[in-house]
């Protein structure tokens, strides 16, 4: 076997087993007039895996996506293994990054896997796996493709490592994706919806990923319409409605007997 | 039938077309027989005379074509790429410029570079006596100016759209790991836009080729002005303008050749 060392979860754990991964605190998103998010906090620590339900228009892609900055937030902190990303304000009375450095090296420990794949299309496979750790981390070439390529083998994908994406299916294209958000070895994954976008025959292949990747207790972020993967993987749910946690709890606690009249009615709504 | 598609014809694949069907046969006798006329009835005894001169005629339009397009297009992929990032000022310069290039015949712009400008230079004696004058009194700058000043516009626009196609999603990904704005330009942005514009580029390149014998109307010599020279000296219409013809024809099939080879690099299926 080549370098299963490289596989292994992505941080030792240097205090204890608990140790923060992330800490949103009171984050507010504004798009213009509409408040998307109003106030959100959520921690998660190093083995966790969160999942964030809601209905359509709730912020819980929003959310996720502040977390890396993709989204600027207008207002809160958050921090990713103890660090604070440090805000200042723009000119429009928002926040943005103070140092975008910081927010490049922050990035590039968090394994973002999308609803529409975005994988670069005009390389392939194995060449979008390496991309990252050898343009970004600077990472010895050979080095990067060996952990390729194991990841590859382990999402079942080695035998396309020299396809192109538009050569494969949805899933496999998100299986790509995943290999490649796991080849930065990320403190956190964050996954956006990564079902969504599937044909239902598979979406079978990609949660079966990603949920070995709970088992093995990597810490995850999960924004997601599969109900009963989130009960089944999640350590923690989050209900998001209109912008702000409407309930929380572990997966028993918000499937089996929700307090809620919304989260009640979302759930039967959704089965 | 037995399968549930009676109803639809069978699908047939198209049989492999050989050379030597009967119709391919005729039409290249034919085509053979308009040589061979060509070859013995038409008069080629001034072949020797010129021909050194005519290889170093086809050498100059080369040199011309190559540089004019190598030099044009790196000027092209700013002009392209501020007019989608902006800032606004410099996107309203870039738009102005392709407006007023494109919007004028090449011939144009060529005669006043150097009828205008050429003549402009002359009226400075500071000029006239510096060390550039020996190269600005040549035809050959204007030439090479205006070609390439035409080929950036030209291809400023088809940059525009190619970096404007370039799906969000995958810029977003190499945000999303921490790349900076330079490596992302470089390793995805560009490469993507590139790939995504060389079918044009392709034509585009061809159509450069055959701009450049107006460079002759100023003294360039170029293999048009080869020819005309020809014509002058042996009065001959037909033969000197069949070379030509099949001059560029050649030129423009090694053109279409490298291209095609450049876009196979990397496999597109097609939609």
């Amino acid at each position: 076997m080549c370098g299963p060392a490289h596989l292994g979860p992505a941080v030792t754990v240097s205090m204890t087993g608990s140790a923060q991964a992330i800490d949103v605190s009171n984050l507010h998103k504004r798009f213009g007039p509409l408040e998307v998010l109003k106030g959100v906090s959520l921690s998660a620590r190093q083995g966790d895996v969160v999942a964030i339900i809601g209905g359509s228009g709730s912020g819980k892609s929003t959310f996720l996506r502040c977390i890396n900055m993709l989204e600027l937030p207008s207002a809160g902190t958050v921090s990713i293994h103890g660090e604070t990303i440090d805000m200042k304000k723009d000119r429009h009375g928002g926040l943005m990054p103070a140092n975008r450095r910081q927010v490049q090296r922050l990035r590039s420990r968090l394994g973002m896997v999308f609803q529409t794949f975005n994988l670069w299309q005009h390389m392939t496979v194995l060449q979008n796996v390496i991309e990252v750790p050898v343009h970004v981390l600077r990472q010895p070439r050979d080095q990067a493709i060996e952990v390729a390529e194991a990841l590859l083998r382990r999402v079942g994908l080695f035998e396309k490592r020299d396809a192109y994406p538009a050569f494969l299916s949805g899933g496999q294209q998100q299986r790509a994706a995943i290999a490649r958000a796991l080849a930065i070895q990320p403190l956190v994954m964050l996954f956006d919806e990564p079902t969504s976008a599937l044909d239902p025959e598979l979406v079978g292949e990609v949660l079966a990923v990603i949920g070995d990747l709970a088992r093995e207790k990597r810490t995850m972020i999960l924004v997601t319409h599969e109900m009963k993967f989130a009960r089944d993987v999640a350590s923690h749910v989050v209900f998001l409605h209109n912008g702000i946690i409407e309930e929380e709890g572990p997966p028993d606690a918000i499937f089996g007997a929700p307090k809620s009249e919304r989260l009640r009615k979302f759930i039967s709504s959704i089965h | 039938m037995s399968d549930g598609l009676s109803g639809l014809p069978l699908y047939v694949p198209p049989k492999p077309r050989s050379l030597l069907e009967p119709h391919r046969l005729l039409l290249m006798a034919v085509f053979a027989g308009i040589i061979l006329c060509a070859i013995l009835f038409m008069r080629w005894d001034w072949l020797p005379t010129y021909g050194p001169r005519l290889l170093y005629g086809v050498w100059q339009t080369l040199v011309m074509l190559f540089w004019t397009a190598s030099i044009g297009f790196l000027l092209a992929v700013p002009i392209g790429l501020v007019q989608v990032t902006g800032p606004r000022p410099l996107a309203w310069l870039a738009r102005i410029f392709c407006t007023i290039i494109r919007g004028t015949p090449l011939l144009l712009q060529l005669w006043l570079l150097y009828y205008g400008l050429g003549s402009v230079f002359a009226q400075y004696p500071e000029l006239r006596s510096s060390f550039l004058w020996p190269t600005l009194r040549q035809a050959w700058p204007y030439g090479f100016t205006a070609l390439m000043i035409s080929f950036a516009a030209y291809e400023g626009e088809v940059m525009r759209g190619a970096f404007a196609g370039v799906p969000r999603g995958e810029l977003e990904a190499a945000r999303a790991f921490g790349m900076s704005r330079w490596t992302a330009f470089r390793r995805i942005w560009l490469p993507r836009a590139l790939h995504r514009a060389l079918p044009t580029l392709a034509g585009e390149t061809v159509l450069q080729l055959k701009s450049t014998p107006l460079v002759a109307t100023i003294t360039v010599i170029d293999v048009y002005a080869v020819i005309s020279k020809v014509r002058q000296d042996t009065y001959l219409t037909y033969e000197p303008l069949l070379l030509l013809a099949l001059i560029y024809l050649c030129l423009t099939a090694v053109l279409v050749v490298v291209f095609r080879y450049l876009e196979s690099r990397i496999p597109t299926r097609e939609a």
